[in-house]
């Protein structure tokens, strides 16, 4: 069984939980004032504010998604890595003093500092919405899949604990307590990820042929009874998939159910068979591995966890083991080596079931430490344009991303001058780094430790911790959940004053005491985490790291060309910018929702009947919302206009 | 797109300055030299890291199989040049940090 509920995992968590809320509680009279509640009055030592940074950005996606894809695939998922620091860099030298100099307590108001304009608020705060709904999703999704295996409760349930938690850390004491959660879970993630890195590197590459066996066989062609004489093993009857000529079921030595084996012809007529694992969904509903019920109990089945050295490099010739390896060595080492990594593949049964088999794919180290492997890269390696645009426009709105995302922008209005926020960037950029220079080698350690769940490759990290030892996994899962704690507060902060401050103050012009705009923000606050708590229910099945893409693609249209030309380009208007943020919003959503990766994961339909030719929108939606801006600034000439 | 059309009110209260264009837009403090110079040095940076992300974005996208070549102690280029990108980022930004300091400092160049 991969999973068993660890008691001290579920202490550590609860312990956390425990403490985050106290702490909560105990800042919450700093937080009656707007100042307070939305941008902790400005008081945030700028060292906390950089560590903050790290917790607000490092979110389930970058904890789990991308250790997972790298786990799964190999260098692919280091690519998100890179884009994710990369847009730090923007943040640095191009946004963060004059965000700091501009703004009061949400983006919009930093857009808005020339013009006080209606339009402004408006654009600016329904794009902070919409970017941070997005952004919530996958965060959702991941606190449901992540206590699923750690605490044995269904995905709801995770995604309702998280939904209270954080909207208690919020309501209680705003930015004051989102920031010092985020602290602790910044600098936990980081120490601990070291912490586990070290253990990879000194527990070094391991050879495992036996947990999961090949055979070379000299049969020819696929021919179930004499493939079955030469294992020495017995053939399943009645075979589930008789006209099928890759798979073989074998009865077992001892119980019941089956193994299932598939069959590579190689050439010169021999044939490589190796084990495999299977799941199957029967009509009725019901779950069976290897043609038994799932569970642990005897006369059950259970998926096994994988993820193995096949081969070392040549100096290791008889030895099963190379020891500790050095940070470099490591790559060294896995590139001249062969790994087992996991593909999957669905049959349809007679009997209206479904089977997906998980096989074994013997790959060199060499390939899995270069770009182009995963499927959404792919692209790179092919003649097809579309792939080649699909991937620069993602690395563009990575790099883009970051410096446009409300919830990261926020963070700005809790130090108290330009040279705080500076210094903070710098912190949030060291530490940032560093974990995603970590990134790499948890998920290769995970790819190589024979922990790897094939169903779920976002459990890559925890179940590498788990691989290690029991108290790690238990330290590491509790600061997985409390990392999706950390950015969902970032995210519902964000939202609530874009709510109260931007839309119904700003816009309507509904005016509130100080007192009476804090309320407004709490209760938008528990909405925004109602509904985040209802989407992270219904789009469970989702991939994490998926949605994050899209909400940076979202943010850096709708919001970086407006925030870049009003800091660098004099003629900018008040109906430029609206002008801008509009387009960037609506097009990179109306693309996104309009893409074959959409209409293939989220309607199920048809990708290829998708009307757009790639998938992400960036190169496209980036530069239109610029010249949208250029063009509407030009004829709108400046900021004198009248109302119209 | 009901919020869009919304009309909206200017006021020319603040006015763009008809100074030489600079980071800051106009925002209420002036800015002292040591941070026109920071943000100048800033810029100088944003765009070495931009033709080095860009370089590396465009290398995978057009010449992947580069990124295959073993370019010192087993490694391969893409894992250097990943590993530099990070690395470089984090260097700029303490560069940026130290120089950035109101009182000047000697520094030194690293890379």
């Amino acid at each position: 069984m991969i999973y068993e509920p660890s008691m001290t995992a579920v202490v550590v968590f609860f312990a956390f939980v425990g403490f985050t809320i106290g702490l909560s509680f105990y800042l919450g009279g700093k937080a009656k004032s707007s100042a307070g509640y939305f941008a902790a009055h400005g008081q945030i030592p700028w060292f906390i504010n950089g560590i903050a940074f790290a917790g607000d950005y490092l979110s389930a996606a970058s904890f789990l998604g991308i250790c997972g894809m790298i786990a799964a695939y190999g260098y692919d998922g280091f690519l998100y890595s890179i884009g994710y620091l990369a847009g730090w860099i923007v943040a640095l030298f191009v946004i963060a003093e004059p965000m700091k100099r501009l703004g009061k307590f949400t983006f919009a108001d930093a857009l808005d500092a020339k013009f006080d304009s209606k339009g402004i608020k408006a654009a600016a705060g329904i794009s902070t919405l919409i970017v941070s709904v997005f952004y919530l999703i996958p965060q959702m999704v991941g606190a449901g899949v992540l206590i699923q295996p750690l605490l044995g409760f269904p995905h709801w349930v995770g995604v309702l604990l998280v939904g209270a938690v954080v909207i208690t850390i919020v309501v209680t004491a705003g930015m004051v307590s989102t920031t010092w959660v985020q602290f602790l879970k910044g600098s936990l993630l980081v120490v601990f990820s070291a912490i586990l890195v070290v253990m990879v590197l000194q527990q070094g590459f391991k050879v495992d042929n036996a947990t999961f066996p090949s055979h070379s066989l000299s049969v020819s062609e696929f021919d179930r009874q004499a493939i079955a004489e030469a294992m020495n093993r017995e053939l399943y009857e009645p075979s589930t998939w008789a006209d099928n000529d890759q798979y073989l079921q074998f009865t077992r030595e001892e119980g019941e159910g089956y193994d299932v084996f598939r069959a590579d012809i190689q050439e010169g007529g021999s044939m490589i068979v190796s084990e495999a694992q299977s799941i199957t969904t029967m009509a009725n509903g019901e779950t069976l591995i290897g043609g038994l019920p799932k569970g642990d109990q005897p006369g059950q089945g259970h998926l096994r966890p994988v993820g193995r050295i096949k081969k070392l490099p040549n100096e290791y010739i008889g030895q099963a083991e190379t020891g500790p390896l050095g940070p470099l060595k490591f790559f060294d080492v896995l590139n001249r080596s062969t790994v087992v990594l996991w593909g999957n593949e669905t049959l349809k049964n007679e009997d209206g079931s479904t089977t997906k088999v998980f096989y074994q794919k013997p790959t060199s180290g060499s390939q899995v430490l270069r770009p182009g492997e995963h499927p959404r890269f792919a692209g790179i390696r092919s003649d097809s344009w579309k792939g080649k645009f699909n991937f620069l426009s993602l690395m563009l709105a990575l790099f883009c991303g970051t410096a446009s995302l409300p919830h990261i922008l926020i963070r700005y209005y809790t130090v108290k001058d330009a040279a705080a926020a500076r210094k903070s960037t710098i912190v949030g950029i060291t530490s940032i780094g560093f974990f995603y220079v970590l990134t790499l080698y948890l998920g290769l350690g995970a790819m190589t430790s024979g922990t790897l769940d094939v169903t779920n490759s976002n459990m890559a990290a925890p179940l590498l911790a788990r691989g290690m030892s029991g108290l790690l996994f238990a330290i590491i899962s509790a600061i997985a959940f409390t990392t999706v704690l950390g950015t969902v507060s970032g995210l519902i902060l964000a939202s609530s004053g874009a709510v109260a401050h931007d839309l119904l103050n700003g816009v309507m012009g509904m005016e509130f005491s100080e007192n009476s705009q804090v309320r407004i923000a709490k209760l938008a606050a528990v909405v925004v985490g109602a509904i985040a708590i209802v989407l992270g229910i219904l789009f469970r099945n989702l991939n994490v790291s998926y949605l994050v893409g899209w909400a940076f693609s979202i943010a850096a249209s709708a919001n970086l060309p407006a925030l870049i030309m009003l800091l660098f380009w004099k003629r900018t208007t008040a109906q430029g910018i609206v002008a801008s943020v509009i387009v960037g919003m609506f097009s990179s959503l109306g693309w996104i929702l309009l893409s074959a990766d959409t209409f293939e994961k989220v309607y199920g339909i048809d990708p290829l009947s998708s009307p757009v030719p790639f998938s992400q929108p960036g190169i496209v939606t980036i530069p239109l919302a610029l010249l949208t801006l250029i063009i509407v600034s030009l004829i709108t000439k400046n900021g004198k206009a009248t109302a119209t | 797109m009901p919020l869009a059309e919304k009309s909206f009110v200017l006021s020319a209260t603040d006015p763009a300055p008809e100074s030489e264009p600079s980071v800051t837009a106009d925002v209420s403090t002036p800015t002292p030299a040591a941070s026109d110079k920071a943000s100048r040095l800033g810029l100088v940076l944003f765009v070495i890291y931009l033709l080095l992300y860009g370089g590396f974005v465009l290398l995978n996208a057009f010449q992947a199989e580069t990124m295959d070549t073993i370019v010192f102690a087993g490694l391969n280029l893409a894992i250097v040049y990943g590993f530099a990108l990070i690395l470089v980022a984090i260097g700029m930004a303490l560069i940026y940090g130290m120089k950035s300091v109101d009182e000047p400092e000697a520094t030194e160049a690293s890379e």
